[in-house]
């Protein structure tokens, strides 16, 4: 992969092994390989509705000998980082797992000082600029993780943010990361309509995701989670388990052998 | 000793202080504005030790304000008045900043809110409040008077009240005070003693 980013041969190898200096054409080339290392790791996709996020994600670790009641493997892809906000990760979990920690931890810092849930952007920018530290001093590899945060609160409503190793983040009406993420997000560039509804956005999302996966889409290569509010006003957070997710998948199964769509 | 009064109506809180500055019994100032404003709706009312009222108010309002400026909107009344507390409560143990003070604030969502803090990082809301040797004599009073629909009117009697008991019975009563409001239209001296409002 280094050869992709040389413009001459193995030049680029002199200013690889140092996390935090620059390239002579100006690339932080630590930032960009934990950027490909992503890319190589199980989707993650998320859609912003009117009434809730929808986050979607391919599981990469399907052994039938996991014992899925341990709780370290219950969930590989999904996590709850305070009761308004979510995240979805791709990349190496077990950078993933010290970022989620990171992030659990500001979010009650803030609660602690003061009172109140943490807005979700203060959240994505306090974990971005620990994330930005691992670029710039230390001399430590950045973290090879992107996620993909859902959350909600007073100021901004209903919220979706994508954070990458650079420490770089935005914040997204939809948003696709790790294997097939470009394909992913031409997708719902196209499919995706303001004013879209989470009824709407999940079957959407289950949909893009099937493209992505070479394989067809079963309840245990993948997990569905949403931010909603309950009647009382409530936000709530929902991992999907198998039976409420068989009917999305088999729809997006159905309507793949139905257009015929084979990937090449 | 400084004297604090605090009252809330439905949709106001008013604050009332002394103005007297003053080293042993010499009296320094008698104009004295101990009612500082955190931002355009919420003010801080700060008794205690003179350094540590400037040091320790100076210190919260920059805080909120960069919070302010860090992310764009701004604190309400109540994350104000915990983020307050857990300062007072970590220096404690430390070098504690030797105040009193009532927060009072008026939040578009949550309408007026008063909490009371004292140096050990107590902190609680109430409907009246008040801190220092005058207080004592006017805690019951307000007790007495206040009650859920109070308007802006009945408030500054019950503040007048309250001052007039004070110079009834406190020897060493102050002669001077300000009292402000804050409401939906932010915050603004009702009465001062010293300039005649």
């Amino acid at each position: 992969a280094a050869q992709l980013f040389c413009t001459s041969a193995n030049m680029s190898r002199r200013y690889d092994s140092r996390t935090t200096i620059f390239s002579p054409e100006g690339r932080l080339y630590q930032v960009e390989y934990a950027m490909e290392a992503i890319s190589n790791a199980g989707a993650a996709m998320g859609v912003l509705a009117k009434d809730g996020v929808v986050l979607v994600a391919e599981k990469k670790i399907t052994s039938k000998l996991l014992d899925t009641k341990a709780v370290g493997v219950r969930r590989e892809k999904m996590y709850k980082l305070d009761d308004h906000i979510a995240c979805a990760v791709a990349g190496i979990t077990a950078d993933a797992n010290i970022l989620i920690n990171i992030c659990r931890l500001a979010a009650q810092q803030y609660h602690l000082a003061y009172q109140d849930p943490i807005p979700v952007e203060q959240l994505v920018q306090s974990v971005c600029d620990t994330k930005q530290g691992y670029t710039q001093f230390g001399g430590q590899r950045p973290f090879g993780v992107s996620l993909l945060y859902a959350g909600w609160d007073e100021h901004y409503g209903f919220q979706l943010y994508q954070s990458d190793p650079s420490g770089n983040y935005g914040g997204w009406k939809a948003a696709a990361i790790g294997a097939g993420h470009a394909a992913a997000n031409n997708v719902l560039k196209t499919e995706y309509k303001e004013d879209i509804t989470l009824a709407e956005a999940i079957p959407l999302l289950v949909k893009v995701l099937s493209k992505a996966m070479d394989t067809s889409l079963s309840a245990d290569k993948m997990e569905i989670a949403t931010m909603t509010k309950d009647a009382s006003g409530k936000v709530v957070h929902r991992i999907f388990d198998s039976a409420e997710m068989q009917p999305f998948i088999d729809a997006a199964n159905a309507e793949k052998a139905a257009t015929g769509a084979a990937a090449p | 000793m400084d004297y604090l009064m605090g009252v809330k109506g439905p949709d106001f809180v008013m604050i009332c202080s002394d103005s007297a500055a003053s080293h042993s019994i010499i009296s320094i100032k008698k104009d004295e504005d101990k009612l500082i404003p955190i931002d355009s709706n919420k003010l801080f009312g700060v008794a205690g030790e003179a350094g540590d009222r400037v040091n320790f108010s100076e210190y919260i309002i920059a805080n909120v304000k960069l919070y302010a400026l860090r992310n764009n909107t701004e604190l309400s009344t109540k994350a104000v008045a915990n983020f307050t507390r857990g300062e007072l409560a970590k220096a404690l143990r430390k070098a504690p900043y030797h105040c009193h003070l009532l927060l009072g604030g008026y939040d578009k969502s949550t309408g007026p809110s008063l909490y009371w803090m004292d140096y050990l990082g107590t902190l609680t809301k109430l409907n009246t409040g008040g801190t220092g040797y005058g207080s004592m004599f006017v805690l019951s009073l307000f007790d007495k008077l206040w009650h859920p629909n109070l308007t802006e009117a009945e408030g500054l009697d019950m503040m007048k009240q309250g001052i007039a008991e004070v110079k009834r019975r406190l020897v060493t009563a102050p002669s001077n005070y300000i009292i402000k409001i804050i409401d939906a239209n932010g915050i603004r001296i009702v009465k001062n003693w010293d300039q005649d409002v």
